[in-house]
Formats: structure tokens, C-alpha cells, sequence
């Protein structure tokens, strides 16, 4: 009995957290106009209609163009031995968690196109398929291969009738995410669809901010919703069914040097493009802040630590940095506390699926509307938290909270199951089964998850820019502010704070893969 | 072990969530005890003054001044509009002329009519419950290179019809209405300039002149204008401010004599910010004296500099910089803030499908 009424407890926990700091303020925004919306609001204007279409077709388009760069990447980095090998890793990861403003700087300039956004796409969710196929098939045991080898497959179809087979739920999964991120795509697509094309969360964004219509936001934020819900069920369905997990491990990393001439051709081939492809746009960025009409300069960077002249708002860069680096290790702490406790539930329980979509719906839903309902719920009484750094540390919390149930999860199901049967059965109690056999097993990509939500909260910016506009900004809050004064030199001096945040969350990554998880988890 | 360990970690998780929520410093509001009041100025990112003013205020008045930048405008006044009678500060600075009649309607501001009012001009007295007071103006205006024209030996453009002329086909870049600011209001210059319906032809001889439509002010000036200074265009005319070349002066990387650029003063569209006492202020004497306080001369005169716009006040002097370089529009176009709050959408909708369709 104690026994259930701790799980009870313990699911109480996430589901609190989520309810208090996502559920709470969506439906206090929702709930502040819905009486202005009928259902005709979006479904009846064939101009949304066609962002509801738009969006789709290009999510459908981006996610398959993913696939196809991301599959042949995954093998290179699962399945050889290179050198710099571990840098193409570290560069995929980084870009996935690149802010938005960041990538939105090191592609400005590229002229608004289907193109020029499908390229930001790929680059963007590259990491996805490396990390989430990749990881599979790094962890294949080789023997698949060489069986299949002996028995006179080419390379080419051990790839296609061996590793693709093997690894269609993770590719299914992958896809899942790729599409669940393009497709609520925002900072990307403001920037690189152009004006003639929105997408929901873009078309979102002109809702509230140019032309106040809160009604029509919220109708196509529920539409967003349904669609993303819809999806999230449909995909947990088919994972159920799916359940049976392969002994497929080998221990520690199935990589090896190319052997054959086309194995050798292929590798030739792909470092290269992946190089090229993850690293110049980082690259061209870096460039950007140091060229000047004069020539090359680090004035920009020597002006960082230095507010605008006789400024009452100081804009401080290394105060920006100090307080991303302080409220996003609050996100992580709480982040991680509610992710693995909810990744324990639903690991051990039959019923604790509700909590693995609960916790991913963050995922989908418009962080634009989120904090907008920040500042609609805590707006009296004892949740009066306005303007709290606290609330800043709550949002970026809750956009990660799903990135570490879905890397944690798997680890509590798979690799701990057995060791804690066996504990259970020699008479430890489910704590000391948990603090003594489970978490030491899990602790790497429990560690390694936490650093992940780091990440992820170092480059939050459209909660928390709703959230609370302090004093002294975040590193996203404070480019997008510099962005926003005149002059050529503020502009300078944005590029180069992106740097600055694209280094920090660079060494951040480089940690992340050092624990050697999987960000994405099984899907 | 008395309490069962998930309770114990269930309790943890809780003190670490509560002394997130809580650990801070907050912002103190209490006026008793003689302890300075501190009054919270709501406002937008582009929001800047200088320190020496804001001291000069809070010395004077004994007034603590948290001045908080709380997005871009429409995400400032949709918060406000959401949180009326709750508000988020006490004073709300950077309305414009586009937004304030929804805000006014949703009963955000309370009436408040300055001293000062009597020393600016009407003409930018726009609200007739008095619920904001005018701060500043910044017209919105097509900027050209003068030196690709000097160049090409081409006349700049004069006048906002000149862009459908054959000779500035693929010229010209402008933001699009849907997500921009100036991009609206250089929609409702060429309404106002043009009328009904005679604009939407005006639009398609724009398109067919081979304009280009981005989304935001930077994407258009420090992307495709050739006249910004560290911006990589190559197109010479743009829609940006009447202020824009004085910036390019006094923020250019290396020291310049004369503006690059310039503002096509007939092409102009007013612009006014206005601020106002938010209603539902525990402190709305000292809220008031922070709407006096922007329309003092001190506030007024360091307002050019800071924001590129320029004081409502009639005596407040303008930095040379501003004599020099800036081109003050005599009478720019202009349409009734409540005809634009009701027939936007539509405008902008039908210049969607003009542009896009």
C-alpha cells in the first residue's frame, strides 16, 4: 500500500509542476478570450486556412529533407571511425540548440525563401535524426553486418536491408520530432519563409503583436493543439504496439574505420558535406562580428562589457551572460528533478502514459501564447509573481521538462528493469532500489539530460521574454534589445553577443556529449 | 523511517520549487515609513533615456524610477490590455498612435491631462479621453543612398508615387504590414496619400515595379538597403524613419561628415508615442508626476539622442545633430488613429492578397 501511495506522491510531483507552470497559464489565456471565438474564427478564413495548409506541406517537406541528409550523417557518425569525428557531433548537437536569434543572425542576409528555410530546417534538426538514429545504431552489435557480409551483401545493402530495417523505429521516431519541431517552427520561419507565407506559430506572432487580436491567436493556438496532441497520441499508440525491444546492444561503440572501397568513397564524401554544412553557418557568424567596413576588429566584443553612453538601461553583456547562467541552472535543477521523476513514473507504471504526453505537449504549443498566459495567471494574490526571476526559472523549466523525460525514460525502462526486479526480489525497498541500484545506472543520462535542459533554457526566448523583462535581460532578451536600438554599432554588438551565446552553449553541448546520451531518447 | 522516502523527495522537490518562485529581490513597492516609492515606467525594447536625467527626476520628486522594457510595442500593449485594472507597473510609455484606441477601449489607462500640454502642438493630441498624452514623434519615411544615386547620376525618388516610375524598378524594399511597425504606417501613408481605392492600384504598380516585401525593420535596412552603414543591401531605397540618416552619423563605426543618406521628406507618415497612467496604480500621484516627468524639458531634450524621435514639446531645444541632419517633415500624411484602429485589419488583409495573392 505505502508502495502505491508513494508512486501516487510521486507523479503528484511533475503533474503539479506542469499543471501550476503550463496548464494554469495556457488556460488562463485561453480562458481570458475565448468567449470571443467561434469555431468559424479560424476554419472559415481561407487565409488561415492556408497557414494551417502551409504549414503543414512545409513541415511534411522539411522533415523528409531531413531524413535524407540526416540518415546518411547518422550512419557516417554511428557507424565509422574518423578523425574529427567528435567535433561533427559536437556541431550537429549545437546547432539544435542554437537560439533561434542566434541562427536567425548567422542566416540574415539570405534573401526569404522556401529554400533558405528548408536549409535552416535541415541544419537545425540534423541532430535529431544523428542523435536518435545514430545512437541506435551505434549501440548495433556488428555482427548484424558481418552476418550479412558473409553472405555477400555490398554496402549498399547491408545499409538498406539490414540497418534501415533495424532501425525504422527510431527513424519513425526521429521523424515524429523533426515534424513536431518545423512544423511549430517560429524564429526560422519569421525570419526565412518570408512575408508571404506564415506558419501557425508565425501567424501567431502578427496576431498578438501588430494586430492585438488575442481571439483569432488563441483560436489557431488551439488548432495547433489539437494537431500536435493528435500526433503525440498517434505516435505513443503505435510505440506500444511496437513494444518489443530488441537485444540489439553491443557493448560500448560499434564504430570502426571504413574497410571496403565503397565504405571508403562514402567517407570521403560525407565528411566533408557534413562539415561544411554544420559549421558554416556558425562560422559565417563569427566572421560577421569581427568585419567592419574598415576591416577586421574585436571592438565590438571589448564593448560588450560596457553599457550604451550615460544609458539609464544598461544593456551589459556580461551581465546578460551572469544571469542566463544563473536562472538556466535553476531550470535545469528543477527541469531535471521533474523530468526524471516523471520519466520514473511512467518507466514503472502501466498508467503512466498520460504523464509522458502530459510532459510533452510543451513541446507543440506556442511559446508566445505560454507567456502571454504568465502574465494573464500570476497576476494576483498568493500567485502575484510578476516581474519574479523565480517565473523566469519556471518557464525555461517547462520548455525542457520534455527533453528530459524522452532521454531519461528509455534509460529507467530499459537498463534499470531488470537490476531493480532483482533488488526488489532480494527485500530492498523501493528507495534503496532507486537511490542504490536505478539511479547509479541512470546518473549518466540523468547528468547528461540536465546539461541538455541547460542548454535548452540558455537559448529560451519567446516564454521568457513575456515572462519577466528584468533589469538586468538574458542573453536572448538582451541581443533581441540590442536589435532594437538605432545604429549600425548596436547591430554589431548583437552579432557578437550571439557569438558569446553560441560559444557558451557550444561548451555546454561539448559536456552534454562527454555523458554520451542521446537528447532525444527512444521516441 | 517514519515518513516514506517519496514524501521526503516529494517535499524537497517542493522547497526547491517554492524558493525559486521566491528567491528573489522583487520589487518593493511600499511608500511607508518615508521609503521612496518606487513607480514601475512599462515600455518597449527601443526604449532608452539617459541616467543623468532619470536621476535628476528621482532627486527631485524623491520618486524610485524601475523603468522595464517589456518587448516589442504590440506585445507591450496586448500585456497591458490583458492585465487592465491588474497592471503590470504604473505608468505606460510607448502606445502609438495604431494601438492606442484598443488599449484606451479596454479601459487601461486612467485620464490623465498634463500641465505640460498647453506647450504642445494639437495636431498630436490625438486622444480624446485624455487617457494618453503625447511623449514624442518620429515620422516614418522613405530613406534613399545618396551616393548609388550620386553614382548613377539618377535623381533620387521625391515623392511616395515615384516608386511605381520605371526608372526605380527594383529599387525599392519595404516591410511588410502584417509584422512590422514602420511597414504599416508606410501602408497608411500611401491610404492616405492615394485614398480609396486608388492605393490598392498604387500596390499593384509597386509589385509590378518589382518591390521587395520583408518582414521587419532590420531585415530591410541592415539587410537589403545599400545606405546602412555595416548593413550588406543593394537596394538603395527603403521605408525607415525621417531619423534614419542622423543615426547613421552618430552611430557610424568610423566618424562621418556628412549623412550617406537621406529621408524623402514628401514621403512621410506621423507618428506619435504616447504615455499614460495605468489604471489600477496603488500610486497614481506619483504615477502622474512620471507623465510629467516626459513631458519635461529634460526628458524632452535627451529624447532625440536616445531614440531617434523628436520631443512634442514646442521649446524643447534639438541637439545640432538633429539640426543638421535630419529632415523635418512640414506636414506628413496622416489618417484618424480610430478610422486606422477599425479598418486595419482589412487594410492589411487586402494588401496581403495584393502583394502575395
Amino acid at each position: 500500500m505505502r508502495g502505491r501511495a508513494g508512486r501516487v506522491l510521486l507523479a503528484a510531483v511533475p503533474a503539479v509542476f506542469l499543471g501550476l507552470f503550463f496548464l494554469y497559464p495556457l488556460a488562463s489565456i485561453l480562458g481570458s478570450v475565448i468567449g470571443d471565438v467561434s469555431p468559424g474564427t479560424v476554419l472559415g478564413d481561407a487565409r488561415l486556412r492556408g497557414v494551417i495548409w502551409f504549414t503543414t506541406w512545409q513541415a511534411v517537406v522539411s522533415t523528409a529533407l531531413t531524413l535524407a541528409a540526416g540518415l546518411p550523417a547518422a550512419y557516417l557518425v554511428a557507424r565509422f571511425l574518423f578523425p574529427g569525428r567528435s567535433v561533427l557531433r559536437v556541431a550537429t548537437l549545437v546547432a539544435f540548440v542554437l537560439p533561434t536569434v542566434v541562427v536567425g543572425a548567422a542566416f540574415a542576409g539570405s534573401r526569404p525563401s522556401l529554400a533558405a528555410l528548408f536549409a535552416a530546417h535541415v541544419f537545425f534538426n540534423l541532430a535529431v535524426v544523428v542523435r536518435v538514429v545514430g545512437g541506435f545504431w551505434s549501440q548495433l552489435d556488428p555482427a548484424y553486418e558481418d552476418v550479412a557480409a558473409e553472405m555477400g551483401a555490398t554496402g549498399v545493402r547491408r545499409f538498406t536491408d539490414v540497418l534501415l530495417p533495424l532501425a525504422r523505429p527510431s527513424i519513425v521516431g526521429a521523424a515524429t520530432l523533426v515534424f513536431l519541431f518545423t512544423f511549430t517552427s517560429f524564429g526560422v520561419a519569421l525570419l526565412l519563409a518570408g512575408p508571404a507565407r506564415a506558419t501557425i506559430e508565425v501567424e501567431i506572432f502578427r496576431q498578438t503583436s501588430q494586430l492585438l487580436n488575442l481571439p483569432v491567436a488563441a483560436a489557431l493556438t488551439l488548432v495547433q493543439l489539437a494537431i500536435v496532441s493528435a500526433l503525440l497520441w498517434l505516435t505513443s499508440v503505435t510505440e506500444s504496439r511496437s513494444g518489443v525491444r530488441q537485444a540489439v546492444v553491443a557493448s560500448g561503440d560499434a564504430a570502426r574505420r571504413a574497410r571496403t572501397k565503397g565504405e571508403r568513397v562514402f567517407v570521403a564524401v560525407a565528411i566533408p558535406l557534413l562539415a561544411i554544412a554544420m559549421l558554416a553557418p556558425p562560422l559565417r557568424l563569427v566572421w560577421r562580428s569581427l568585419r567592419t567596413p574598415t576591416g577586421l576588429t574585436l571592438d565590438r566584443y571589448l564593448g560588450l562589457g560596457s553599457a550604451r553612453e550615460g544609458s539609464a538601461l544598461p544593456i551589459s553583456a556580461l551581465g546578460a551572460v551572469a544571469t542566463s547562467l544563473r536562472v538556466a541552472f535553476g531550470a535545469a535543477v528543477i527541469a531535471m528533478v521533474v523530468g526524471v521523476i516523471a520519466a520514473w513514473v511512467v518507466a514503472r507504471s502501466r498508467r503512466g502514459s498520460w504523464l509522458r504526453g502530459l510532459s510533452a505537449v510543451p513541446l507543440g504549443v506556442s511559446a508566445v501564447t505560454v507567456g502571454f498566459g504568465y502574465v494573464v495567471a500570476f497576476d494576483s494574490g498568493a500567485l502575484d509573481l510578476r516581474g519574479s526571476l523565480g517565473l523566469l526559472v519556471a518557464a525555461q523549466a517547462v520548455v525542457a521538462v520534455p527533453f528530459v523525460v524522452r532521454m531519461v525514460e528509455p534509460v529507467l525502462a530499459s537498463a534499470g528493469h531488470d537490476l531493480a526486479e532483482q533488488a526488489a526480489a532480494l527485500g530492498a525497498s523501493p528507495w534503496q532500489t532507486a537511490r542504490d541500484v536505478v539511479l547509479p545506472v541512470a546518473s549518466r543520462a540523468i547528468l547528461g539530460a540536465a546539461a541538455f535542459a541547460f542548454a535548452v533554457a540558455l537559448g529560451e526566448f519567446g516564454a521568457s521574454a513575456f515572462v519577466a523583462r528584468l533589469d538586468s535581460p538574458t542573453m536572448p532578451i538582451a541581443i533581441v534589445r540590442l536589435l532594437s536600438q538605432p545604429g549600425a554599432a548596436s547591430i554589431g554588438r548583437a552579432t557578437a553577443m550571439s557569438v558569446v551565446l553560441m560559444v557558451v552553449t557550444a561548451a555546454v553541448t561539448v559536456a552534454i556529449d562527454r555523458f554520451r546520451v542521446g537528447p532525444f531518447g527512444r521516441v | 523511517v517514519t515518513v516514506s522516502a517519496p514524501v521526503r523527495a516529494l517535499a524537497a522537490a517542493v522547497v526547491l520549487l517554492v524558493g525559486a518562485c521566491t528567491g528573489d529581490e522583487g520589487a518593493s513597492r511600499s511608500g511607508r515609513g518615508g521609503e521612496p516609492v518606487t513607480i514601475t515606467l512599462l515600455t518597449h525594447d527601443s526604449f532608452d533615456v539617459g541616467r543623468r536625467v532619470v536621476r535628476g527626476f528621482e532627486r527631485e520628486t524623491g520618486i524610485d524610477l524601475r523603468i522595464v522594457p517589456a518587448g516589442d510595442a504590440g506585445q507591450l500593449v496586448n500585456r497591458a490590455i490583458l492585465t487592465a485594472g491588474n497592471p503590470e507597473g504604473d505608468v505606460l510609455f510607448g502606445v502609438d498612435d495604431n494601438l492606442f484606441p484598443k488599449a484606451v477601449e479596454a479601459g487601461v489607462f486612467e485620464p490623465y491631462s498634463p500641465r505640460a500640454l498647453e506647450r504642445v502642438d494639437d495636431a498630436y493630441e490625438l486622444d480624446a479621453t485624455h487617457s494618453v498624452s503625447p511623449i514624442d514623434r518620429g515620422d516614418v519615411c522613405l530613406n534613399v543612398d545618396l551616393r548609388w544615386f550620386a553614382q548613377r547620376g539618377l535623381a533620387p525618388p521625391g515623392d511616395i508615387a515615384d516608386l511605381a516610375d520605371g526608372a526605380y524598378r527594383g529599387l525599392a524594399v519595404v516591410e511588410n504590414p502584417a509584422t512590422s511597425t514602420p511597414g504599416l504606417a508606410f501602408l497608411l501613408a500611401t491610404i492616405a496619400r492615394f485614398g480609396e481605392p486608388a492605393w490598392r492600384e498604387y500596390w499593384r504598380d509597386l509589385r509590378a515595379n518589382d518591390v521587395l516585401v520583408v518582414d521587419g525593420w532590420e531585415q530591410a535596412y541592415f539587410g537589403e538597403f545599400s545606405g546602412a552603414g555595416g548593413g550588406d543591401g543593394d537596394r538603395p531605397i527603403v521605408v525607415s524613419y525621417a531619423t534614419s540618416p542622423v543615426a547613421e552619423v552618430v552611430f557610424a563605426e568610423e566618424p562621418l561628415d556628412e549623412a550617406p543618406t537621406a529621408a524623402v521628406t514628401g514621403s512621410c507618415y506621423r507618428q506619435v508615442e504616447f504615455a499614460g497612467v495605468l489604471a489600477g496604480t496603488e500610486h497614481p500621484d506619483e504615477a502622474r508626476a512620471v507623465v510629467d516627468f516626459l513631458l519635461s524639458e529634460p526628458f524632452q531634450e535627451d529624447v532625440p539622442l536616445r531614440m531617434f524621435v523628436y520631443p512634442v514639446l514646442d521649446d524643447a531645444a534639438l541637439p545640432d545633430e538633429f539640426v543638421r541632419w535630419a529632415a523635418v517633415p512640414e506636414s506628413p500624411l496622416a489618417l484618424p488613429p480610430a478610422r486606422v484602429a477599425t479598418e486595419r485589419e482589412g487594410w492589411v488583409g487586402a494588401w496581403t492578397d495584393l502583394m502575395f495573392g
